[in-house]
């Protein structure tokens, strides 16, 4: 329904070049079965930068941001149309395998979910091993000791490497998975509301390492947490649920322009709390 | 008014019920312990008689009173293992198929297929067993295992078809509807977080299944199995048909044997005096071996969950 006013507001975000987007999302549908749950998504996504996604529980920015990983289709039943292109190649061209796009687009999940029959240092590298071979221990040590740090993580547990896992905080669980994450070595971050079960200390502790991160990696994040929108993202992309109760993108922009001078009323509304 | 007598009868209750749940917890250590005792006294006369030779003595000799333990505790063992061997990949094949792999639509009519098989009667699968299972054994399996690998201890021999091979995969047939359903369930508890994380760290199913699914459901699983060994253990009725009831000790999987179990069901009502005594000391083994590795299974599916810590 608000098609043009989306191209338009993207349209002035556009950055020249291949180089200016590293993800980028066309008429992006996303279904479970006949339901239409996201519809005609366009976004562009700057490399090193953080993009935040914000709007109410339901309309679909969950959705949205595990089709970008093509874990969307791993639910029974979903599936999507249009397309989302990582550094100019749409993920979805047949003959694309899923296995290989989710090592270049990592993802961090609501709930902090390391494996807990693994040691914190076989969290770490539990993707890792799967495309490669570490068979000495001095190689994983290392392996994990360089995404810990990255993770802001090393100084709490570098004692703790043998323990289990799930023996962590909840805050340190989801640094071991964003550290996780990080040793695949992915070019863009998915993070879908990472803090939303921690409470407010483990949460600036991830934002803080989000804003780290951000200088080597792409960062998408769902909130529903306006403050942490503001506070963490470069970009800001609203989203709502129509009258078909399918999930659009309303305004996409920069953080400050969205937050301060909003272009559509309806972000304006969410924004000041009117609603949501 | 009203509110202090319901308060009041809320304390009856309160007073009652703890004490009632207290007699039915003590009534199921009672029959536990009592049995206990029963064999313990009944097995008495052939404690005292037979002694420690009734643990490694090989013959079950009512006319010499010699009793012997070893051929049918061996008998137990090798069926059981024998069975677990077959039983394991299937079940845990068959567990992974209906939870991960399977179509929605397959799941449920498989699963309650399977839920059907565990509920047969163990006479009818003995029957089963008896007409189709025997002969089969003989030959094919049999005649071919003792054609190509009769090189091997375990395939020497005449193929009778009645004897530990047969005893093993009956027993196999009636523990996989076992080991599939518990392992069904407990793979069914692997939270989806756990899948999702490692396919987003770019797993491929497999992967998924074998490095994520399995780990954390693993306790589960053996405890899943060890129920399954227990069942194996005990069971009497399709064994004593199948195993030939020869009271030996042989490396030889075509040889006839015997179980505890089966020994039991088929000397028991001719049995009298020190014959009996000592069927019921070999009862009483039974009985330990079972509640064993009940223990061990505890103690492993403890051990596990501990490391696990508090992971959801």
């Amino acid at each position: 329904m608000d098609t043009t006013k989306q191209t338009e507001t993207t349209g002035s975000r556009s950055f020249s070049g291949n180089k200016g987007y590293i993800l980028k999302a066309e008429n992006l549908r996303a279904f479970y079965g006949a339901f239409l749950a996201v519809k005609d998504v366009n976004l562009d996504i700057k490399p090193k930068s953080i993009t935040a996604i914000i709007g109410p529980s339901g309309c679909g920015k969950s959705t949205l941001i595990r089709c970008f990983n093509r874990m969307h289709e791993v639910t029974h039943g979903a599936r999507i149309s249009g397309k989302v292109l990582l550094d100019g190649e749409d993920i979805y061209t047949p003959g694309i395998d899923p296995v290989s796009i989710r090592t270049r687009i990592g993802m961090v999940f609501q709930k902090p979910n390391p494996f807990p029959t693994m040691s914190v240092l076989e969290n770490v590298v539990a993707g890792r091993r799967l495309t490669s071979v570490l068979s000495k221990r001095t190689e994983m040590e290392e392996i994990a000791e360089k995404f810990l740090r990255q993770a802001a993580l090393w100084d709490e547990v570098k004692d703790k490497l043998k323990q289990s896992g799930a023996s962590l905080s909840g805050g340190q669980q989801q640094r071991l998975c964003i550290a996780r994450a990080l040793a695949v070595e992915p070019e863009v971050i998915l993070m879908d509301e990472p803090c939303s079960a921690l409470d407010p200390i483990a949460t600036l502790k991830i934002e803080d390492l989000m804003r780290g991160l951000a200088k080597d990696y792409t960062i998408v994040i769902v909130t529903h947490n306006m403050q942490q929108a503001g506070r963490v993202s470069d970009m800001t992309a609203f989203m709502m649920m129509g009258d078909d109760r399918a999930g659009g993108l309303i305004e996409f922009g920069r953080t400050d322009q969205i937050f301060t001078n909003p272009k559509d009323k309806r972000t304006e509304d969410y924004i000041t709390g009117r609603f949501g | 008014m009203i509110k202090s007598k319901t308060r009041v009868l809320f304390r009856l209750g309160d007073k009652i019920f703890p004490k009632f749940t207290l007699i039915c917890s003590l009534i199921v250590v009672a029959v536990l312990v009592n049995i206990l005792i029963i064999l313990f006294i009944q097995a008495w006369p052939a404690i005292k008689e037979s002694g420690f030779s009734f643990l490694v003595g090989r013959s079950w000799d009512p006319v010499k009173n010699a009793y012997g333990a070893l051929p049918a505790v061996y008998g137990t063992l090798l069926s059981s293992i024998l069975a677990l061997v077959i039983a394991i990949p299937i079940s845990m094949g068959a567990a992974i198929f209906l939870t991960e792999i399977a179509p929605s639509w397959l799941r449920s009519i498989a699963s309650f297929i399977i839920e059907i098989l565990a509920a047969i009667p163990s006479v009818i699968v003995g029957l089963w067993g008896l007409f189709v299972l025997v002969p089969v054994v003989r030959n094919p399996i049999e005649s071919w295992l003792g054609t190509h690998l009769g090189a091997l201890p375990f395939f020497q021999g005449p193929p009778f078809g009645f004897g530990f091979m047969a005893a093993a995969i009956i027993l196999a047939i009636m523990i996989i509807p076992i080991i599939t359903s518990l392992g069904r369930d407990v793979l069914k508890s692997v939270p989806g977080a756990q899948r999702e994380a490692m396919l987003a760290l770019g797993a491929t199913r497999w992967e998924m299944i074998s490095r994520a699914v399995l780990p954390y459901g693993r306790s589960g699983l053996i405890g899943a199995i060890m129920l399954g060994l227990a069942r194996a253990l005990g069971e009497t009725m399709a064994v004593t048909m199948v195993i030939g009831n020869g009271y030996r000790i042989t490396a030889s999987l075509f040889s006839p044997g015997t179980t505890v179990a089966s020994k039991l069901a088929s000397d028991f009502s001719e049995s009298s005096g020190l014959s009996l005594n000592s069927l019921i000391e070999l009862a009483l083994i039974l009985f330990i071996i079972t509640l064993s590795v009940n223990v061990i299974a505890r103690l492993l599916i403890w051990r596990l969950t501990s490391v696990k810590g508090k992971a959801d």
